[in-house]
């Protein structure tokens, strides 16, 4: 008996085959080439591609591909130009970065090749299966990215911290999905919504509810969320900068793209009122949590990995409604943040450049003084950040909290904006130490080491503050592109 | 229920007979002549040296580490063999094409100098 | 004859699940930690298999989710072990609590 192969429709899945075909172009051409720099362009060239290709999808009606298994609709091709811009910019960091400390390989943009499609699986995914791949092969290149500056200690500590706790998150992730299956018979999400509302599936099912924390309680570490954050400030501070300013973006992007689909596509209309509650919670605890803990902090990476978890509990914020504004309000603050934090950590990269400058914020004082150009992209960042007009991030929280007040949860609104509020102290401090504060004296003979900025890395703060800003004047392309971001 | 263990209580019992029939009819055939070299630990080969709990060389692990990569991803070719028969000759290029990206893993370990040992 | 209810295989799937969080927590070295992942990680294996069996024989799903399972725990664990490998050439221990030179 002859068995039928189902049409795969590969072409639903085109950015994310350019990426990860890219990934194994480069990790053979390591072998051959030289000037390794050259296959960090042709990574570039790769993510080039899988955007065109993207934006052509977006012209064609949303097919499911692989036997329902992942589909190409408005969501996943939004959320792969999200992790598409994260990429690129990161690459960008990269090259100047690595290039500095002697670390320039091959694998390092391949590694992170692989990460991005492991990112675009998580957005594209319609079954949990695909959710749990996409996952894994985002984690398991980013464990190796951390830990990927051999000659610093640090870095392989973060490498083993990061890889520790997210393997155990990555099983009880698991647990999780094995549950879901055993309660409703199905990994596929919009099978396992059908049996919720009409195949006559037990709302108060214990198996599906544990099953349900269970994800939940994965998708919470990779999103970073309270109380699940413990490794974010150690890993963001022990992994190469560029690394980091990939991983603040892109893998809380992917987190939440799975858990968006998987809550409003599975447990959308039935079971909404249950999850509502866990995750405003959690989205209550976190923005609190991330702003207080940002308050202490000295160093300029282990602050913004504070500020990150943050960031995600006010993009929590607008998955609690489960509304379609609420969503599309989720993709423009996380578009807003690819640009205005990788801009952010582009500033540090360029900073931490040198021995003589670590990445403490103290000694970012007199900056404003001996380069007035970066130290007002750091205060374009920082402002943006703090969620002030007329940048991008205004808007981003601006969207999103409105989404909480249409879906009559102002008070989310109140609590998201006093953290606002709150997050200005320590933004505004790093501000305060460049324009305030004179540079340390320097004691005799010792000299004061120039900061230089190589090609690729002021092509990232170029395009990061010139879209902050263009965004934060006119939002609307933005809101545009994800008003095309619907379930297929 | 337990009516299906039966057959694994069975199997079970067969697989112990055998080796010890066979290690008692050897003891009845075999011809006993000690001498002190016979009853050494290790009759062959020279004596043991040192500690027997040495620390592997670290090189040891990573052909531990690629050994099982590559010995995992077969897992994926055996549901295609059982079903060879029946699937079309095309679903064969998506089979090379799994093989070849292991073979690009295989190629990338052997140039990084991951299979020579020192 | 009476099949084995589908409960008694969750029990032993949920004591394989405790064993594995109680090592992963209880172990210092990062060795026996991945061994109590991997515990876990089988435990979803046994689910998987018997919910396959008693719930959803016909959609092959659960069978095959666990084959990528049980690969994607050996890529994890060999990524695992090659860092672990990597941080200890470098600071000769592989003990957890040895690793604290990252704070503020």
């Amino acid at each position: 008996m002859p068995i039928e192969i189902p049409t795969l429709n590969i072409a639903a899945l085109t950015p994310f085959l350019a990426v990860t075909v890219t990934a194994f172009v480069v990790m053979f051409f390591e072998l051959f080439v030289n000037d390794k720099r050259i296959l960090g362009y042709l990574s570039l060239l790769g993510l080039a591609v899988a955007a065109i290709s993207s934006v052509m999808l977006l012209g064609v009606s949303p097919a499911p591909a692989f036997q329902e298994m992942a589909i190409s609709d408005g969501y996943a091709l939004v959320l792969n130009l999200i992790f598409i811009v994260t990429a690129a910019l990161s690459i960008l960091i990269s090259l100047s970065y690595l290039g500095d400390r002697a670390l320039q390989r091959g694998e390092y943009y391949a590694l992170l090749l692989f990460s991005t499609g492991g990112m675009m699986l998580m957005g594209a995914a319609t079954d949990l299966i695909v959710v749990f791949m996409g996952l894994e092969i985002m984690s398991i290149a980013l464990y190796v990215l951390a830990a990927f500056n051999r000659r610093k200690m640090g870095s392989g500590e973060a490498g083993m911290k990061y890889f520790i706790l997210g393997a155990f998150a990555s099983a009880f992730f698991l647990y999780g999905v094995a549950l879901v299956y055993g309660a409703t018979g199905s990994t596929n999400l919009s099978a396992i919504g059908n049996w919720f509302t009409s195949g006559g599936g037990d709302l108060t099912d214990p198996i599906a509810l544990v099953g349900l924390s269970l994800l939940l309680v994965g998708f919470a570490f990779k999103i970073a969320a309270v109380p699940f954050q413990w490794w974010t400030p150690d890993v963001y501070q022990g992994a190469p900068t560029s690394v980091t300013a990939f991983m603040s973006v892109g893998a809380k992007a992917a987190g939440f793209a799975a858990l968006v689909r998987l809550l409003m596509v599975s447990f959308g209309q039935a079971f909404t009122l249950d999850w509502q509650i866990a995750v405003a919670a959690l989205a209550v605890v976190t923005m609190t949590g991330g702003n207080i803990a940002a308050l202490a902090q000295k160093d300029i990476k282990r602050m913004l990995a504070f500020s990150s978890i943050a960031h995600a509990g006010y993009i929590l914020v607008g998955v609690v409604p489960g509304t379609i504004d609420g969503v599309q309000a989720v993709l423009f603050y996380l578009m807003g943040y690819a640009f205005m934090n990788i801009g952010a950590f582009a500033v540090v990269a360029v900073l931490e450049h040198r021995v003589a400058i670590s990445s403490a914020i103290e000694e970012y004082a007199g900056l404003a003084a001996r380069k007035p150009l970066l130290a007002a992209a750091m205060l374009l960042f920082m402002v943006s950040l703090t969620g002030l007009p007329p940048f991008v991030g205004f808007w981003g929280k601006l969207y999103v909290f409105r989404a909480a007040v249409e879906a009559n949860m102002s008070w989310l609104a109140v609590v998201g904006v006093i953290n606002s509020a709150i997050s200005a102290f320590y933004y505004l401090g790093v501000v305060v130490q460049m324009y305030m504060r004179p540079a340390a004296a320097t004691e005799d003979g010792e000299e004061v080491v120039p900061i230089s900025l190589s090609g690729p890395v002021t092509i990232t703060l170029a395009v990061a503050v010139i879209i902050t800003v263009i965004l934060g004047i006119w939002p609307t392309p933005l809101v545009n592109l994800t008003s095309l971001a619907v379930f297929g | 229920m337990l009516q299906e263990f039966e057959f694994l209580g069975v199997l079970g019992a067969i697989t112990l007979t055998i080796p010890v029939v066979t290690l008692i009819i050897a003891w009845l055939l075999r011809p006993k002549k000690p001498n002190p070299a016979k009853q050494e630990t290790y009759e062959s080969g020279i004596k043991t040296i040192g500690d027997t709990w040495v620390q592997f060389k670290a090189q040891y692990y990573i052909y531990a580490i690629i050994f099982v990569v590559f010995d995992i991803e077969a897992v994926f070719l055996f549901p295609f063999a059982v079903a060879l028969r029946q699937l079309p000759l095309y679903s064969l290029i998506w089979a090379i094409v799994f093989i070849v990206l292991l073979f690009d893993g295989l190629l990338y370990g052997w140039r990084k100098g991951a299979l020579h040992w020192n | 004859m009476m099949p084995i209810p589908l409960s008694w295989w969750l029990t032993v799937s949920a004591a394989l699940f405790s064993i594995g969080v109680y090592g992963a927590l209880s172990r210092k070295n990062a060795i026996g930690i991945l061994m109590g992942i991997e515990l876990v990680l089988n435990a979803v294996n046994i689910n998987l298999v018997a919910f396959w069996r008693y719930i959803a024989p016909t959609d092959i799903s659960g069978q095959v989710f666990a084959i990528i399972v049980i690969t994607v725990a050996a890529a994890e664990a060999a990524v695992g072990l090659a860092i672990i490998i990597a941080l200890y050439r470098r600071r000769q221990t592989a003990v957890v609590d040895d690793l604290d030179l990252l704070k503020n």
